[in-house]
Formats: C-alpha cells, structure tokens, sequence
C-alpha cells in the first residue's frame, strides 16, 4: 500500500495543547514539594538561596543540596530503570560500600596515590567489580526468574561483609587530590561531584530516549506479556538495567569515599537503597514498572536530600529525617494506590472527578526529556 | 531457558512430590551437624552442648523476630520493619523505665502491645490499600527507627533492678549446662507457633493465603483478616524481640538490631521457606537462627577470621538456599 | 462407568432448586444481560451455552453473587435472595469451580477440601478427623486418592475433581462448572464425568458452561441457550441435534450470511496455488491445546478458521508464532524446516500475529499510540537502531491515517483508544514489519460495523498484494467472506480444511463444527 506522504512541512506535528498540560502535570507534584521546601526554608534563614562566589568556588546552601545529593541522583538513576522493568534493586547500597572499599584499597596501597593514573585505575576496577554484580543480580532475575526483590537480597546482605573483607574491617583513609576531585573537587566553580551527575543523567536521557533503549524498558514493564509476544528480548533488557543500576551505585560510592577522602565498609551508602527508591517513587515512576521519568526521580533524590538539610537547619536531630521520609512514603504510596483513591472518591461522592494526583495521568510521562 | 530448567529437575520433581517442601530442611540440619561437627574437629572447646546453648543464648531475640517474619513470609508478604521495631522496643522500654519511672510490670505489655499495633496497622494498609507490603514495612521501618531517634539520639541503660536480675538470671540445666531465660521464653514462643501454624485454622489459613491468595478469597477464607493479623503477629514478636534485647543487653539504643530484618529474612529462607510463600516450617527457621548463630561461632572460634565473613556467610548461604528453592520450590512464576 | 440409568428429564413439574427470573445487568457501554432467565431442577444437569459476548460469565456472576443484577430475582428454593458476595451465594447452597483451579497447591488434598471447615478439637484442628472426613468424602463419590498428599503432587484434571469434591461438602444444591474441562484431555474428562453424573443421581443440580458440544450432549439433560445477552430459549437436549443447537447458538448472523453469501462468496474461491506453501504444518500439535493438525498456507492466500470459542483456533495458531512451543509435529516455512522457540524467531521469518486479547497480550496500555505502532518493528532492529523521532512521527501519522485511526493523535495513551481503533493499532504496528503471514485472531471482535468492514477490506488488499493471512473469526460470514479455504476447528481438532467455493455454505461449516462431518 502507497500512504500518502504529507505528514506537513514541519516534521514534528504539533502537540495539542492538552498533550502539552498534562506533561507538566507529570513533574508538577515533585517540583512543587521541591518548590515548597526550599520556600520553607528560605523562610527558616533568609539567605538560604544565597549563593557566594568564594575563591573561584560557589558556596551556598543550594549548592550543599547539589553536591550531598548527587550520590542518591546516581543511585536513584540506576534505580529508576530497574524499577521501570516491574523490579528492584537492594544491593545498591553495597554496592556503593563496596565500590568506595576498592577504589580506596587500590589508591592506599598503590606507590603514587596522587596520580590520575592510579585513580583512572581504581575506578576502573570498582565500576568494573559493580558491572559484575549487575549481570549476577540480572542473571538471577532474568534468566532464573527469581524475584528481584530476592534476588538483590543476596547481595544486600553479603555486600557489606565483602566490602569490609576488601578494606580488612578498617575505614581506609587516603590522601590523594586526583581522587579528591569525584567528590570534593570543584571544577569550573562548580563541584565536581554535580557536574558528574549531571554528565550521567544527561547521558542516561540520552541513550534511553534517543534509542530505543527507554522504550523498550517502558515495553517491558508495562506489559511483559505483549513485549514477548511482540518480539522483545526481555533478558537482555532486564540485565542491562541491573547493570546501569549497580554501575551507578558505584559511581556514587566513589563520590562518597572520595568526599571524606576514606572508605567506610560498614557506613558507607547505608540505607541509600531505601532513599533511592523513595526518589524514584516521589519522581512518579510507579513501583508497577512502565512509564518511567528521570526526571521526575532527579526531582524526586533533591527532594529527599533537601527534606535532609532542612532537618538539619530546623535544629531537630537529622535522624528523625527518618520519620518524615516515613510520612513522604506513605502519602505518595497512598495517592498511587488505586484501592485508596476509590475509597476516597466513594466518600464524596456526589464530588466530579478529581484533580489527577501526582501518578493520575501517565499521558506524557516522558515529555520532560523531549524538549 | 526454562525448558532445559525444568526438563533438567522434572524427575526430581517429581521424585520428591511428597517431601519437596521438607528437602531444605533436611539440607539445613545436614549443614548444621556438617559444621558443628567440622568445628568440633577443628576447634578446642567446640564440641559442646553449651556451645550449642550459647548459640541460643546470643540469638534467642533474633529466634523470636525470625518467627515472627515466617508467620509473614508464609502467608506470602514481607515485613522489612522488624529490625528498627526491635530497636523501638528497646528504645521504649528503656525510656519509659528510666525516664518516666514506669514499672517494668507495666512497660512490657505496653511496649508488646505497641507492637503489635504497629504491625497490624501496617497490615491494614496492605490489605485496605492494597499496597505492595515491601513498601509499607518500609516506611513502617523508617517510622519506627525515626520514633527511636526522637526519644533520644543517645544509649538508654537500663539500671532497674528487676531488669538487671532478669538478665543475669541462669536457667540451670542437668550437667551443668546453662541457658538465660530469653532462651526459654524463644522456646516457647517457637511451640507457640508451631502449634498456632500447624493446628489452627488461622495458622492453616496463612499457608492458604501464601499459596494462592485470590483462591482462598474464593474458597471463602478470612483473607483480609488473616493478613492484619499476620503482620500484628510479626510486630508482637519484634517487640518481644526488642525487650528480650533490651535484657541482653541491659540498653535501649537507636542502633540496635540494624539489619536484623534481613538476619530474619535469611534465617527463615535457609530454613526452608519459600518466599513466594504458602510453604516453610517454623521449626526450620529455628534452624536457620541456629546455623547463623554457628557461623557467628566458628567465625569467633577460628580467630584469624574476621566478623564480616559472618556476612559473606550468610550471603552465599542464602543464595545456594534460593537457588535451591527456584530448583526445588516449583516453579510458580514471580509476580 | 456404565450407562447410567436415566431418569433423564422427566417433565419438569417440580420446583426448581434455582431459578433465575428476568435478569438485567448492564455494565457501561454494553447490556450484558436483558431479561433471562434460568431454572435448574434437582438432578439435573443442565448446560449453559452461548456464543462470545452472551452473556454466559455475567449470568453465572450474578448467580454466584460476584455482580448483583440490575434487575430480576435469583431464588433458591423458592425463596428471593439478594447475593452481596460469593460466599453469600456459597451459604445459600450454590458453589462454584472455575475454569481455572481455585485451590491453594501447597496444602493437602485433605486440607483443600475442607479449610475453613476442619474438624476441631480443643480450638485445634483435628488432623485424623479431618483427613478420615476428607478421605470419607472421595470414597463417597467413587474417587481413589491419597488426601495427605499436597494437591500440587497431582494432575490438573484430579485438582479439579478435589475443586469439585470441596464445592458439593459447602451443601451445595447447584454446582456451577464453569468450562471445568477446557485444559483436560479426554480420560480426564471421562474421570471428571462420572463425578458429575454421580452428584448428578444423589440430586444436585448442575450448571455446566462448555463449548464442547460433545460434551453438552454426552452429559447434559437440558440447555438454556443465550444469544447476545438474551434468552434464546431452554430445550430439552434430547430433542437437538448439533446442529441444530449451532443453530440457536449462532442465530441471528445466519440470516445476514445467508444474504452475504451470494454477493461475496464468487470472488474469492480459488485453485489452490500449486507452488510451495510459504508455511506448512504436519501433524503440528501441543499437548492439552490442540490436537496435531496439517495445514498449508500460500503467498496471497487467505485461510480462515472458524470453530466454536474454545475450539482450539487460537491454539493452533499460536503454534505458528512461537508463541507456545509445539510438542509435536514439524512445521516447514518456504520448504525449509524450522522450529519456532519463540515470537522473535517467528517475526525474523517475517510472520506477524495479532492476538484476540488486545489488552493482555497485545498492547502496551499505558504507552502512546506511536509508540505501540513502531514496537514490534523497533524490537526487531533491537534497541541500538532506533527509529529516528521523526521517522517515528512520520510512522505513526501515516499510519493514523491509512488505517484512520481515531483520534488521530499519535501521542494519545493507547488505553484510552475504543477497541476497534486500538484494533487498528495492533494492525498498524505488525504491516509496518512488512509481513509474509499475518495471523488474525479475532480483530473485528467488539468493535464497531464500520471499522469491522475496513479491517475485512484490509485483509482482501494485503492478500491480492501477496500477504499469506491466516484470519480467525467466531463470525462464519467473514471467513466465508474473505478466506480461500475454511479450516474448522472442533474440540481442539482440524477436523476439516474446505475450499471456499461456490459449494461451502454457512450450513456446511456449521455441520462441520457440530458433527465434525464435511459433508
């Protein structure tokens, strides 16, 4: 059959402009918690969007949030196409101790610590060490069909005994500037450590909306059933993602053990899995895989690491952070559950349908990395 | 892939038909005696019954919360939140104890009951809500971690002379063995739940739920029931846990018990539970505890081998045990 | 068993155990059911029957209390009840097994049949109580089991028959089987038989929900026919044939086919080409699905297959996708033999397949229009040789177009589509693979008579273009009007492949689906 050919002179058709409104609904929950805390704490101290210029470096509270969350954006990355595919990932957490003990050990013992060679190599060996633990957690998942949640349990367990073999029990200290810069460093004014995350996140929108990669992942969460039936090589798919994830949590760990110039097998990333699926869950990825929104999980990790430092400003003990992180899970678990909102619709009735809450319209989920 | 999989263990499968559910078990106590007997041969002072007693006597708290996170895992959940409950109980029992001068006599049924409050809320918003249950205990987790810190960011000693008499209390036994009360009372929550699973209708139901939930809802079983009350169960058992704790080590701490959910996890697992639920024994996850508790042992009995080895362990440990169960288990597909 | 003596439908003066008066129930959209009834006596067995889309699932629904209807009276024994869930229904005497086995695997056979209703003694359940009651049971009913084993340790067929067991010690009055024999094979349903005639003798009343007619007629002594969610009418089987049951069943399209008949049927008889078939299959099969069949499939030919639901169509048709593995039999693409181990084997020899459950297996709901369009093309490429957004956009507008897709928004969520446009989709997205063989399964079912008619026009122009197209319909008047050759299908077996010419009419398919006779 010959289709005609006139799709217009501008490529592209033109979204309509309810298209348009519901793709900034998509972000809108996450950045108007986002907007809402940093509101908040401008109220607590006046100079909270203060940002100084400080021996060619920037300072300021904004740029604290930045670089203290940078790790969890990497992690929460990682874990966002994971959960894309209907899984999970709970080895990141040891994954990021056990990416700090390595490339901390190597520097440590290595004759020059300070050259970039010898940093190039211990990343090397700790991302490489973390690509290996993706393909054993995709393998288990994909081609044992174990559960995920199962399946990452092993590593979440075992991780931090192997991190702590790597660095013999101690918190390994190293003095080396090159290593110092992942994530102390500044560069271009700014900190290094956001700059990297920024270069990941850019790169990971990137390979997944400019290939097929997001779609296909989107494919196979959505609907395993139809993906196989319409020529899908789900595996394949299903080990990439646990290998972007536990490669990301790797990176992460290098900024963290490079931040304190130190690895700490037992502390380091403690809990990050947890947050990192907060994130992704703030950002509007359902924990029912599909649709996913980078973005939406990059607002969602600031979120998480701003709630952290208002804690911090309101004077209370950070570690009841816990407790309102607690709160941020139920809330947003509650509004995605369909179980609840037909409840609450039930109650008043009369009422039209409501507003879509953060997860109601999964029309243009993606708009956000398609300018 | 599954093809060859299941051709591969099809005879086996259907040799052991009868026993399957019992074969990780038997895996199990063979592994027990294979290393209390390698310790034994190995190690000076290994080869005896207080070893063993020892065993309990240092787990007998993680026994408790293990069998609370069987209840769950049998009837096809998980509860992530036991470990920073078991650090709440601590937390409050302590508090309300030494700060508030609540008689003990008092704090324990209090902090029981928190628990099992928790739990059952927690269980209710599974069920009414129909959330996934590893998010809920997640933020029941969070919660009650951050209720610790709120109470106090420091260590609470327990002075009360009760308290103090309670923990130094010895159950002698014949041979002059010994064992601490916490062991006893693990024990006889161990039958308690043996007979609750085994023998009622509400333990029968949670393995009914476990097996095949929208059946049971269509075979007319208290489904939404049995799940609040399974989650109440593990958050009563942590609780207990926490003040069994609490007697061991005379404290209540923001710190205690990190990761102990997942110490449960492993112990119920390389006890022979599936974790796709509807099949395990309670009495397995006693040996699962047991075989951790060893691990502990001979890691501190060879010297030369560090702490952390007790991790990798039970890491590697629970991997053979879920290959095991995808090999073993059936094959009924992950949701 | 032998024969058994057969009070077989006295006239039915007595009261009905169940009787069901005028029932409505509209779901949005569609009337599910408008004004049937049903009465089922002591004794009996009675059968249900009724096309896709009769409303057979919806009456049972209200019956066992899942739907209440919107209007009518569901009485038993004379008395008006008012069902709010199944285990209302369950107290008033009717149980029900499903098509699926309801039972938890990892229990005992003892246990399935009676938890929640266990002996006890002292609050604890009584274990040699129960399995002595349990073992009491399936002795009573004839059966020969080991009640201490778990149910996973036996067949599918003997799960059903401990489905059954629990269902009729609930008291129940009226059993309901709903299509309990569709996954077994034939000594199984023999087995599950002679189960059902004897609760049959001791006075229950049995609805069964089949599509076997063999079965209906092997077991059955009444029917209640339904027809697009009306009463067709309750007949004695003894006075039906097969055929004409199909009749009934089937209906009001007749008269429509038997005006199509003449105006559509000339053109599209065929000699058979003589070249090699770009498909064949012999003696293709997979256990408990379909039985080993042939079939030969040419460039620009078009196959139908019609068979009653449940028949085995969609079955077969899987077999030559790779979508499940045949167990039997070889299947040769262009002479060459090839074994299909999955879809994408299948898509690379450039074989499309649309299934009948669009939500389900077709579409990705939650994904857009242009995006489900490109799918199977983009998975063929793999991920690394994306299709270029605007290649996409180009895509996805053509298509929108050719096909006149509605709303013609590629980047609408695809679940909010109708289903003749979501149908379109599907289409849409398997031409773009430039196909060799293009198996339809179902794609003008719920959907509307104007996007029916493009769909049918569609498959005419790919096979004059060379498309081989393997097209499955429960409407008799569309495969007569588009195939080459009619394949019927009956209790999951080719039993026929017909030339489409001037002698094949509507009544000698039928036949053929009936009796499994061509002539």
């Amino acid at each position: 059959m010959t289709p005609p050919d006139d799709t217009g002179s501008g490529g592209r058709p033109a979204r309509t402009p309810g298209v348009r409104r519901l793709a900034e609904h998509r972000l809108f929950w996450p950045a108007a918690v986002l907007a809402a805390l940093l509101l908040g704490n401008v109220a607590l101290t006046h100079d909270f969007f203060a940002v100084r210029v400080q021996n060619g470096h920037l300072y300021g509270s904004l740029i604290d949030i930045l670089q203290f969350g940078a790790p969890l954006v990497l992690v929460s990355l990682g874990m966002t196409l994971v959960i894309a595919t209907r899984g999970i990932d709970l080895s990141v957490g040891s994954t990021v101790a056990i990416a700090g003990a390595l490339a901390c050990e190597h520097i440590a013992t290595a004759k020059d610590p300070g050259s970039p060679p010898t940093v190039l190599s211990a990343v090397v060996v700790a991302v490489g060490v973390a690509a290996a633990i993706g393909l054993l957690n995709g393998f288990l998942v994909a081609r044992l069909g174990v559960q995920p949640i199962v399946a990452t349990l092993v590593l979440m367990v075992a991780g931090r005994g192997v991190a702590q073999l790597i660095t013999d029990g101690q918190i390994i200290s190293v003095s080396s500037g090159a290593y110092k810069m992942i994530g102390g460093g500044y560069w271009l004014t700014l900190p290094f450590a956001v700059l990297l995350a920024a270069a990941l996140v850019a790169v990971t929108s990137l390979v997944t909306r400019r290939t097929a990669l997001g779609m296909l992942i989107e494919s196979v969460g959505g609907n395993p059933v139809a993906s196989r039936l319409v020529g899908i090589r789900a595996a394949g798919l299903l080990v990439t993602v646990y290998v972007v994830s536990a490669v990301c949590a790797a990176v992460a760990g290098l900024m963290i053990s490079s931040n304190v110039s130190s690895a700490d097998g037992n502390n380091a990333g403690l809990w990050i899995e947890l947050d990192a699926i907060l994130a992704v869950v703030i950002g509007g990825t359902a924990l029912t895989g599909g649709r996913f929104s980078l973005g939406g999980t990059v607002l969602g990790a600031l979120v998480i690491q701003t709630l952290s430092t208002t804690i911090y400003t309101l004077g209370v003990p950070p570690e009841t952070t816990l407790v309102f992180k607690a709160l941020v899970v139920i809330v947003v678990c509650l509004v995605q559950s369909p179980a609840f909102r037909a409840r609450l619709s039930r109650r008043r009735r009369p009422a039209a349908p409501g507003p879509a809450p953060a997860t109601g319209d999964v029309a243009a989920r993606r708009q956000e990395v398609h300018p | 892939m599954s093809t060859a999989l299941s051709s591969l263990t099809g005879p086996l499968q259907r040799f052991s038909a009868r026993h399957a559910t019992r074969l990780p078990l038997v895996v199990t106590a063979t592994l027990l005696v294979a290393m209390f007997s390698i310790g034994s041969l190995r190690y000076e002072g290994f080869f005896s019954a207080q070893v063993l007693l020892n065993v309990l006597i240092d787990n007998g708290f993680l026994l408790v919360v293990a069998i609370g996170m069987t209840f769950v895992v049998l009837a096809g959940g998980i509860d992530l939140s036991v470990g920073s409950m078991v650090a709440l109980s601590t937390m409050l029992t302590a508090w309300l104890v030494e700060r508030n001068g609540v008689p003990l006599a008092l704090a324990v049924p209090l902090v029981l009951l928190v628990g099992a409050g928790g739990g059952a809320l927690m269980g209710w918003v599974i069920h009414a809500f129909e959330i996934q249950p590893f998010i809920v205990t997640l933020a029941g987790m969070f919660l009650a971690r951050g209720l610790c810190y709120t109470i106090s960011t420091e260590s609470i000693p327990l002075t009360d002379p009760t308290a103090t008499r309670i923990a130094q209390t010895r159950v002698l036994l014949p041979g002059g063995l010994f064992v601490s009360p916490a062991v006893v009372i693990a024990l006889t929550v161990l039958a308690l739940a043996f007979v609750v699973l085994h023998h009622t209708r509400f333990g029968r139901t949670v393995y009914a739920l476990g097996g095949n939930e929208s059946s049971a809802r269509l075979m007319g079983l208290p489904v939404g029931r049995t799940k609040i009350a399974v989650y109440a169960v593990s958050g009563l058992c942590s609780a207990l846990g926490g003040l069994l704790m609490t007697f061991y080590m005379l404290s209540g701490y923001a710190l205690h018990a990190v990761g102990m959910e997942l110490d449960a996890i492993a112990a119920a697992v390389i006890g022979g539970t599936l974790l796709t639920g509807g099949s395990g024994f309670v009495l397995g996850t006693a040996l699962g505890v047991t075989v951790l508790g060893l691990i502990q042992t001979v890691v501190s009995f060879q010297g030369t081998l560090s702490s952390w080895w007790t991790r990798i362990v039970i890491g590697g440990l629970l991997f053979v045990f879920i290959l095991l169960q995808r090999l073993f288990g059936g094959s009924r597909p992950a949701e | 068993m032998a024969a058994p003596p057969t009070p077989r439908t006295p006239t039915r003066t007595g009261r009905p155990v169940l009787e069901a008066h005028g029932i409505r129930k509209a779901f949005p959209g569609v009337l599910a059911l408008d004004g049937v009834d049903l009465r089922l006596f002591p004794g009996e067995v009675h059968a249900l029957m009724g096309e896709n889309g009769a409303g057979k699932s919806t009456l049972i629904k209200v019956l066992t209390g899942v739907h209440p209807p919107d209007a009518g009276t569901v009485s038993v024994d004379g008395a008006p009840q008012r069902f709010a869930e199944p285990l209302e229904a369950q107290h008033a005497g009717i149980s029900t097994v499903y098509q699926e086995v309801n039972l938890c695997p990892n229990l005992s056979v003892a246990e399935n049949i009676l938890i929640g209703r266990e002996p006890r003694r002292l609050g604890l359940v009584h274990w040699s109580a129960l399995h002595r009651r349990a073992a009491r049971l399936i002795t009573e009913l004839e059966l020969d089991l080991d009640v201490r084993l778990p149910l996973s340790a036996h067949s599918l067929a003997v799960q059903q028959l401990v489905a059954i067991v629990r269902a009729v010690d609930v008291r129940a009055k009226v059993l309901v089987l709903d299509e309990p024999t569709s996954s077994l094979d034939r000594d199984e349903v023999a087995q599950l038989f002679a189960l059902v005639r004897r609760l049959r003798d001791r006075g229950v009343a049995i609805l069964f929900v089949t599509h076997f007619l063999d079965q209906v007629f092997d077991l059955c002594d009444r029917v209640t026919v339904l027809r697009n969610g009306r009463l067709e009418g309750e007949h004695r089987i003894d006075e039906l044939t097969p055929v004409t049951l199909v009749h009934r069943m089937v209906g009001g399209e007749l008269r429509t086919l038997d005006e199509l008949a003449e105006t559509s049927h000339t053109g599209t008889a065929a000699p058979v080409p003589a070249d090699t078939p770009f498909l064949s299959a012999r003696g293709l099969a997979r256990a408990g699905a379909v039985q080993p069949y042939d079939l030969d499939i040419h460039r620009g030919e078009v196959i139908g297959l019609a068979g009653l639901l449940g028949s085995g169509r969609t079955e077969a048709a899987r077999l030559l996708f790779g979508a499940d593995h045949a167990d039997g039999g070889e299947l040769r693409i262009d002479g060459e033999r090839a074994v299909l181990r999955s879809p994408r084997a299948a898509i690379a020899r450039k074989i499309a397949f649309c299934s009948e459950n669009r939500k389900a297996e077709g579409l990705i709901g939650e994904l857009t229009v242009r995006e489900n369009i490109v799918m199977a093309l983009q998975a063929a490429r793999g991920w690394t040789k994306p299709l270029s957004r605007t290649r996409q956009d180009e895509i996805a507008a053509r298509w929108t177009e050719v096909l006149d897709i509605r709303p013609a928004d590629p980047e609408a969520q695809v679940r909010n589509l109708s289903g003749g446009n979501q149908q379109k989709v599907l289409l849409a997205r398997w031409l773009l693979t430039d196909p060799r063989l293009l198996i339809l399964d179902e794609p003008t079912r719920g959907i509307d008579i104007g996007a029916k008619t493009e769909i049918q026009k569609l498959v005419t122009r790919l096979a004059a273009e060379g498309t081989a197209v393997l097209f499955i319909s429960a409407e008799l008047e569309e495969v007569l009007r588009l195939s080459h050759r009619v394949g019927v299908l009956r209790d999951h077996r080719l039993v026929a492949t017909l030339p489409n010419d001037t002698s094949l009419t509507p009544d000698r398919i039928l036949g053929a689906i009936a009796t499994g006779a061509t002539s």
